[in-house]
């Protein structure tokens, strides 16, 4: 348990995020939680799941094997999710103006610590 | 889809476009069906409604005998389909929503729109009508047109 949550405070770390969630791809549901005030993890790690999994089925379907980052860019911010292990997703809701390079360095990052 | 009560209709259809469920079933707490989709025989109703409500007024014991408030959610999670049974308040009293859905969706979906399935319900109720004595012979009458509604027949 304290691995998730060094996992989820490297990512909530980088400035501009707005939670960080590990969950699990098949179910859709929230393993841990590092969430801002107001943000609806339930649904988004729901939502986020689904979306990864039919992303992933595209993205093999096209010959292009495992999408190794999902960035799903809107009006006002990003949410990212990246595998974390065995049926386990790592995502983030990033604000408009978050630094998403380093956001993307830094899930990738704690996704791997996860999974070793 | 059928549903008992037209204003049932919209919230449940968008519940069933958006979360992908194979069946739904709700109910009245005490297993009184008020809408089904992709039930095919009256008697698999009846009998998941019946089963469906025990469930449910179980946990209530459960819960009790706990000294916990009652459970939100009963999740049977299978290999290939998982069932979840949840009870709701509405305008017209506390309801059952049965949904079976297999790996096409997940329960965290399921549950997503389960819940504004709810909201939806709060929303579209119109205020309750004037009750009225149950009579015996009206019971058959009654049930029978509520099987009609539910299967068309």
């Amino acid at each position: 348990m304290r691995n998730l949550g060094e996992a989820l405070e490297r990512v909530t770390r980088v400035a501009g995020i707005r939670g960080a969630m590990l969950v699990s791809e098949s179910d859709g549901l929230v393993v841990a939680e590092a969430l801002a005030e107001g943000l609806d993890g339930a649904a988004v790690a729901a939502l986020a799941a689904s979306l990864t999994l039919r992303l992933r089925r595209t993205a093999t379907s096209a010959g292009l094997a495992v999408p190794h980052v999902v960035q799903l860019r809107a009006e006002r911010g990003t949410v990212l999710s990246v595998p974390a292990g065995d049926d386990l997703l790592l995502v983030a809701v990033a604000e408009r103006d978050a630094n998403l390079g380093l956001a993307r360095l830094e899930l990738r990052q704690a996704a791997a610590q996860l999974g070793s | 889809m059928r549903v008992i009560e037209p204003w049932v209709a919209e919230p449940l259809q968008s519940f069933l476009d958006e979360s992908g469920a194979r069946l739904t079933l709700l109910m009245t707490s005490a297993g009184q069906v008020i809408a089904q989709d992709g039930f095919t025989r009256s008697v698999d109703v009846m009998a998941a409604a019946a089963l469906g409500a025990a469930i449910v007024a179980s946990t209530d014991a459960i819960a009790d005998i706990m000294t916990t408030s009652a459970f939100g959610v009963v999740l049977h999670q299978g290999p290939k389909q998982s069932l979840v049974l949840r009870a709701f308040p509405t305008p017209r009293g506390r309801w059952i929503g049965l949904v079976v859905f297999g790996s096409e969706t997940s329960v965290g979906l399921v549950q997503l729109f389960f819940q504004e399935l709810a909201e939806g319900l709060a929303k579209a109720a119109p205020p309750a009508p004037a009750t009225r004595a149950v009579l015996a012979e009206n019971f058959e009458y009654e049930l029978n047109a509520s099987l009609r509604s539910l299967f068309g027949r």
